[in-house]
Parts: C-alpha cells; structure tokens; sequence
C-alpha cells in the first residue's frame, strides 16, 4: 500500500513538471493559435542554463528564479524576432519554423554540451528521503509538488484576478474587440509567450534530477507536453494541470505494475480522449 | 493556375503524358546518375526511396491539405511488411511491393476516421501519437520485428525471376528507378483526375466543398490511403534493396524530414518535390557524414528561413521560371 | 401537396441563446419565397440548419416529404436542396469554369474517380460552360476567381448552385454588397431560374422582395412574425412595426 503511494507521488511530481513544461504550450495556443513544437527546447534550454549556473557555483535553489527569467527573455526575444510573424500563417508553416527551431536548439546543445547526459547538483536540504505520516517520500518530490502547487495557484490567481489577466481572457475571446478597446495585443502576446517559456525553463530546471537532460530533451518529451495540451484543452491552466496529473499519475502506475505496456496506455489514452473530445477534455475548439 | 495544367505531351485526343520541362529535367538526370555514378548505387538507391516517399506525403499535404508528424509510418510498415514475408519464405521482390503498400493502405483505413476529422492541431497531435504507439508496437513485438535490432536476416529473390540483386546495387538501383517513375506517373494521373480535382477544390475552400455535395471525408480518407500505400511501396523498396528494416524508418526524425523535404520541394508540385527530394538526399548524405551536428543545425536554420523567404518552394521557383518564359 | 421544403418546430440554440425557435415552414413546389426579418432574426441560422451545415437543437426538417433531418450537407445537396451564401465561398485560384466544371463532377459522383484523366470527361465540361453561359460568365470561363469583379463573383456563387441541378436553391443574400444597378442584373437572372424550381431567398432591398417574391415569411428574433402574399405582408401593422415605417429602405 505504502508502495502505491510513493508511486503515485512519483507520478504527481512528474504531472507537475509536465505542468510546468506545458501550461506555457497550452496558452499560446490558446491565445496566440500558434502551434509551438520548439516549445520543450525553452524547457531543455532551462535545463541547461540551470546546469551551467550550479556548476559555476550558484545554489540551485537561487539558480532557478534566474532561469525564469533569463529563458523568459530569450522566449519574448524569439517572439519578437520570428514567431509573431507566423501567428496568421498556416499550421504547416508554424510547424515548420518551430520544428527548425527545435532541431537548431537542439544540435547547439549538442556541440555545446555533447551528447552525454547532464547531472545537476541539488542541495541536500532537497535531497534523501522524509517520513510524513509513516510514509518515507523523497524530499525532492515534494519540492516538485510544491512548486508545481504554488506555480498553479499563482497562474490561477495572475489569469482570473488580475488586470494581466482579464486583458489576456479579453483578447482569447475576441482578439479585434479587445484590440478596439485600447488593449495592446502585441504587447500582451509577446508578454504571455515569455511566461510561457519561462515556466517550460524552470520545469527543465527541475526536470534535470528526475528525468535527466541530452540534446534529445526537447523532441523526447515534446509528444507527452502536447498530449496535456490536447487532453487538457488549449488555453486552460485548470485542464492543463488535471491533464499533466492524470498523465503523470497513470504514466507511474503503468511503468511500475504493467511495464509491458509502456506507452501505449499514454498514447491509447490520447487518441481516445480525442475520439471523444476533439477539442480535448475542458477545451474550447482551438 | 488553372485545374489542369496544359504543360503535358498530348498523344492522341484525351490522353496526355506529363512531360512538363522539369520533369523531363528530372526523369534524365535520374537516368543519368546512373551511368555517372557507377560506385554509387546504394546512395542513388536510398535517394530513389525517399522520393517515392515525399511523393506520397505530398499526395497528402500538398493535395489533401493533411499535415501529419507520423507519416513514416506507413514507410515502416512496408518495409517490416516486405521484410517478414521474405523472412517467412516468399522472397518474390514484386509480391513483397504489393503487400508493402497492402498492409499500410490496411492500417490508413483503419486509422483514416480519426485523422480526417478535427483541425489541424488534433491531427498533428493524432498522427504523432499514432507513430508512437506504432513505434512502441514494433519495439515491443520482438519476435516479429527484431526489436531494437532490426531485421536483416532474409533474401530477396531475383526480379522477376531474371535479375539477381548484384552486390554492387545496379539490379536495386534500377529496379528502384522503374519503380519511381511508375508512381510518378500513376500520381500525375491521381492529382489530374476528377480526384485530384476535388481534392483542389477542398484546399482552396473546405466549406464550400459540402455545399456542392462533396463527401469531403470521405475524399480526405481515400488521399490518405493512397498516400499510406505508396509511403508503403517506398519502404517495401528500401527493406528489399538494402537487406534491412529497422525502427528508425518509422520513427519521428523520418515523418519529420519529409514535412520539410516536401515543403521546401513545394507542397502539390510533383516535380518540385521530386527534384527537392533528390537535392535533400543529395546534400544530406554530404554533410551528415562531415558532421551530423552541424547538419541539423543548418537543417533547422534553414526550415526557420524557408518559411519566411521561399514560400511555395523549388516547384514555386520553377512555376514561376516557367510563366516567365510563356507569358 | 406536399410541400418542396418544410420545418416543424425548429429550434436551434447556442449555449443559453435560441437564434432559431420554434419555426413551421411549408415550401410548395415551384415557389419565389423570401425570408425577411432585421438584422439579427436568424435568417442565415436558418438557412444553415436547413442545408444541413449546422444541426437543429429541436425540430424537424422535410425535403419533398422525406425527414432530411438527419442527413448531412453533401447528401441534401444530391437530395435537391442547394444553398448559396451571403459570403462567397468560392475557389479562389481556380478559373472560373474549373468552378463550376467541379461542382458538376461532384453532382455526378465522379470525383470519386483517381485513375482516370478529369479531362477525358467532356460532358460535365459542355455542362459547366452552359451553367456559365445561364449567368452570362462564358466570356471570362478562363479567367481566375481570384481577379473576378465582385458583381460576377455573386453571380458565379448561383452558377456553383446551379451545376448540382437543384430542385430547391436557397439564396442567402443573392445581391449582398452589390450595388443597385448590379443587384437588378443578379435578380434578372434569378428571375430567368426555370419555374419548376422552387426557390427560397433571403433578402434586405424591400423594393426586390416585392418584385420577386410570392410569398414572404418575416422572421424576428428567431420566431416566425407571419407568413402571406406581398400584399398581406405590405399591409401588416406588425411588420410596420418591426421595420419602423421605413418600407423600401435597407432594414
């Protein structure tokens, strides 16, 4: 039973980085209807430049508000330069731009960093293992769940509560009108697509203990990031944290009692869900 | 652009060969490889495969309008198709060709009610989630598939019952030429016929299409099976001239490279794609072997420009040489 | 008689919204029928749910007798019931007789066809060009939509219609965005359509209304005000009402 439990933690902890990697994918294909298949490369990215700053000697903990940022900017940066010109083009075209761009990240970390997997020191404060309620959990999971619990909670709060947030609805809803009156859409995409990349950073930071981090990072997970987008409807934070849980919590459970299976209940499950729904489980049609 | 491009050879009332200037470019320069590059049949011979293959992701993205991130699929599935009826004693090169565009025109059929439906973003996602679960099979059915190892344990019996494969390629390297230009023609016929037509009518206006009685899924199956045959033609061809069938030929990287290969060679333009196909192979070869990393780098530099400076592609550039010269 | 076209009761609803409530219609066979209605009654809704390219939340539609509720778009048309729109829904980078030469092969069923030359099918071209010829576009059959002046793009949207042989055409705003003097061209033509084919049409000029209509159905706020003749229309307090004394003007 204790046994279960600690799988399912393992599994929640994964959800939380698929959340972190994917609220960002989610939104802007909701918002911008941009379809951003280089979007693991700004987790991979975050993984790496969180690499880099431990090694030079950063505590990691104060590492990954630097990684937010930084990714962030990169992200507004690739915005400005390139992606905001693809917003009306085909799907085709988005693909193909965001596919180069993942390849170009991807074969730069490779002559970069080399093709060997990266290991990250964590402090020990994060690492071995907690006894909560006779229950031995490892300490870095529950940071994870934390982060990812507090990361929801904060988006929530920014989308529903703020002034950031009503403009952002304002504009998924009706881009013209919210145009007519007086808000800055450019602005605010190039703002939203920065949080994105930001937040797929920070998850790559926290990716690098629990799934490890090559130049393969950004197109490896890129299929599992998209499934939480179509199962939890583009531009939902609420779908697109039930959705990154679900995958997580099953993908654990799977992987521990029914190895045979592998991926085919993840992909199973996809093609499913979209039988069903289409637009994905909390979607609206994107 | 009119429906039907008048650039054909007519030869009689009604009938009309697809001579256009490019491709008679592109049928001679294939010929001619041949003779120039006697040491290289086996690269002539890939490079042969993966134009049949973007031929027929073209027949789907450039014709049908359907983007998908797993069309290797059907590759792979004809070459471990051909590859497990060799293995099981039916060496025939041509029924090995059959059943390799058999079984995947099978499996698009199947899967061809879930890919038609829904937007452009569920069928990026449907179809990739689809290779992986098919990548996941294969990797899995061990006893069948080779796993992790492949297959490379069969023969293929002489061409029709005549020419030996020789160890040099040249049965291959011919045998995949006549193959190409086969389905060259038999998809120069398709993107003409009342068809193809439709299929036109449905890229340029999918809403109308209904209104005129047009069973739009249907014709969006129908453009998926063909194109998952021939995709299985190419694959049966690549397990029978190169002796193998891995998990590679269906994995991501090949679904990926043949969005880019068809979009840079001109998405509906069959020679455009042909030709682009060709130079892709070409300069792959040439620059992966020097460095994979930089390959990729440069691949994905210039995907992110091409969607900016050359829309339309080598079959726009051509259109666009050949109006200049007939105004 | 059984009536060409017919409703019962339809109600179409989007979220808490009912564009469309409760609408009895009866088409007879060879009828001019319009439907008027302001800005907003839910015409083209109709219009939608009749020809099958949005589903009724309730109700009932009858094609020549035969429930067609539940048939799709494509299978209407090939049961008679053709639609133009407000909106050309053209095929922009196509010429003007490749158009309507597609329209034709789709009602033959041949686009089924991929192993045979398109162009070895003669009659379906012969019969395009006559679908041309009907809306005097034969002159400009080579030419590309996308360089076409509107007024002629209005008129090849009837002649699409016309090359699925309709036994009833709904026209959604035949004349929309085209000036006076083009819209009398399109009605003309209109008004030529054999008197075999019953024709619905949706229309603001108060003035073609009752020039071609025989009967007029008002629509507001999605329910049916009343249906008659021109002259009971003309006459009718409420309708007065609804368009504000300004009979004649653009409602």
């Amino acid at each position: 039973m204790s046994n279960v439990i600690a799988i399912i933690m393992d599994g929640v902890a994964y959800g939380m980085l698929l959340f972190l990697s994917a609220v960002g994918l989610s939104v802007t294909l909701g918002l911008m209807r941009f379809i951003n298949l280089a979007h693991g490369a700004f987790a991979m990215g975050g993984g790496y430049l969180a690499v880099v700053l431990v090694d030079a000697g950063l505590p990691f903990l104060l590492s990954l508000p630097i990684v937010f940022l930084a990714i962030g900017a990169a992200g507004i940066a690739i915005e400005r330069a390139g992606i905001r010109h693809l917003y009306r083009r085909t799907a085709l075209e988005q693909v193909l731009f965001s596919i180069g761009l993942a390849l170009a990240l991807g074969a730069l970390a490779n002559l970069v960093f080399g093709p060997q997997q990266q290991a990250i020191q964590i402090p020990s404060l994060l690492s071995g293992r907690v006894t909560v309620l006779g229950l031995e959990i490892a300490r870095y999971r529950l940071f994870l769940i934390g982060m990812g619990a507090a990361t929801a909670i904060t988006l929530v709060c920014l989308f529903e509560y703020t002034l950031f947030g009503a403009r952002i609805r304002a504009a998924v809803d009706n881009r013209r009108a919210a145009e007519g009156i007086g808000i800055q859409v450019e602005r605010l995409f190039a703002v939203t697509f920065g949080l994105g990349a930001g937040l797929a950073g920070l998850g790559g930071a926290l990716s690098v203990e629990m799934l490890g981090l090559d130049p393969a990072f950004a197109l490896k997970y890129l299929t599992i990031l998209l499934m939480v987008v179509a199962i939890g409807g583009a531009g939902s934070i609420a779908g697109s944290l039930q959705a990154a849980l679900v995958l997580g919590t099953v993908d654990a459970l799977f992987k521990y009692f029914l190895p045979e299976a592998g991926g085919f209940v993840i992909f199973g499950l996809l093609v499913a869900v979209l039988l069903v729904r289409p637009s994905g489980l909390r979607g609206r049609a994107a | 652009m009119t429906l039907l491009k008048d650039s054909g050879l007519a030869v009689g009332p009604g009938m009309r060969l697809p001579i256009s200037g490019a491709t008679t470019l592109l049928f001679a320069a294939l010929i001619a490889s041949g003779f120039l590059f006697p040491n290289h049949f086996a690269l002539a011979t890939q490079i042969l495969v993966l134009m049949i293959f973007a031929l027929s992701y073209d027949l789907l993205q450039g014709h049908a309008g359907i983007v998908s991130l797993g069309h290797a699929v059907f590759l792979g599935l004809g070459a471990y198709s051909s590859a497990i009826l060799a293995r099981a004693g039916l060496t025939d090169p041509l029924l090995g060709l059959a059943v390799g565009a058999a079984v995947p025109a099978l499996i698009a059929l199947v899967l061809s009610p879930i890919v038609v439906r829904g937007n452009d973003f569920t069928r990026l996602l449907v179809t990739l989630g689809v290779a992986s679960l098919v990548y996941e099979a294969a990797n899995r059915l061990r006893d069948l598939t080779g796993g992790a190892d492949g297959l490379s344990d069969f023969e293929v019996a002489p061409l029709l019952g005549l020419f030996a494969f020789d160890f040099e390629g040249r049965t291959g390297f011919i045998y995949a030429l006549a193959t190409f230009f086969l389905v060259y023609l038999a998809l120069w016929r398709v993107t003409n016929s009342p068809f193809g037509m439709a299929l036109r009518g449905i890229r340029e206006n999918a809403r109308r299409m209904p209104a005129i009685g047009s069973p739009v899924a249907r014709h969006l199956a129908v453009a998926y099976l063909l194109s998952g045959a021939v995709a299985g033609i190419a694959g049966a061809l690549l397990a029978q001239t190169s002796r193998f069938a891995s998990l590679d030929m269906l994995g991501f990287e090949r679904s990926a490279e043949i969005v880019m290969v068809v979009t840079l060679g001109g998405n509906g333009h069959l020679a455009g794609v042909g030709i682009g196909a060709a130079a892709f192979g070409v300069v792959k070869d040439a620059l992966s072997t020097v460095s994979p990393r930089y390959w990729q780098l440069g691949l994905g530099i210039v995907l992110m420009a091409s969607v900016f400076l050359a829309r339309g592609g080598i079959g726009g550039i051509i259109e666009r040489l050949s109006r200049r010269r007939q105004p | 008689m059984t009536a060409a076209l017919a409703t019962s009761d339809l109600s179409i609803r989007f979220g808490a919204f009912e564009a469309v409530r409760q609408v009895s219609l009866a088409i007879r066979p060879g009828a001019r029928h319009a439907l008027i209605g302001p800005n907003g009654a839910g015409k083209t809704t109709l219009v939608n749910a009749l020809t099958g390219s949005l589903k009724p939340t309730a109700g009932r539609i009858m094609l020549a007798g035969e429930d067609a509720t539940h048939l799709s778009e494509a299978q209407r048309v090939h049961k008679g019931l053709v639609r133009t729109f407000q909106i050309n829904q053209l095929f922009a980078n196509l010429s003007v007789l490749d158009n309507v030469w597609l329209a034709v092969l789709e009602r033959n069923r041949r686009t089924g066809i991929f192993w045979r030359s398109a162009r070895a099918d003669r009659a379906a071209l012969d019969e395009a060009r006559a679908c041309l010829e009907f809306v005097h576009l034969l002159p400009l059959a080579d030419q590309l939509v996308a360089t076409l002046p509107y007024g002629s793009r209005r008129l090849l949207e009837i002649a699409l219609a016309m090359a699925a042989r309709p036994s009833v055409l709904v026209l959604d705003e035949p004349a929309a965005g085209v000036p006076a003097a083009d819209s009398e061209a399109i009605f003309e033509r209109i008004h030529a359509l054999p008197d075999s084919l019953t024709l619905v049409f949706i229309e603001h000029d108060m003035r073609l209304v009752f020039r071609f209509a025989e009967r007029i159905t008002v629509l507001v706020a999605g329910q049916v005000l009343t249906e008659g003749t021109p002259a009971d229309i003309a006459a009718n307090p409420q309708v007065r009402e609804v368009y504000l004394g300004r009979r004649g003007a653009h409602a």
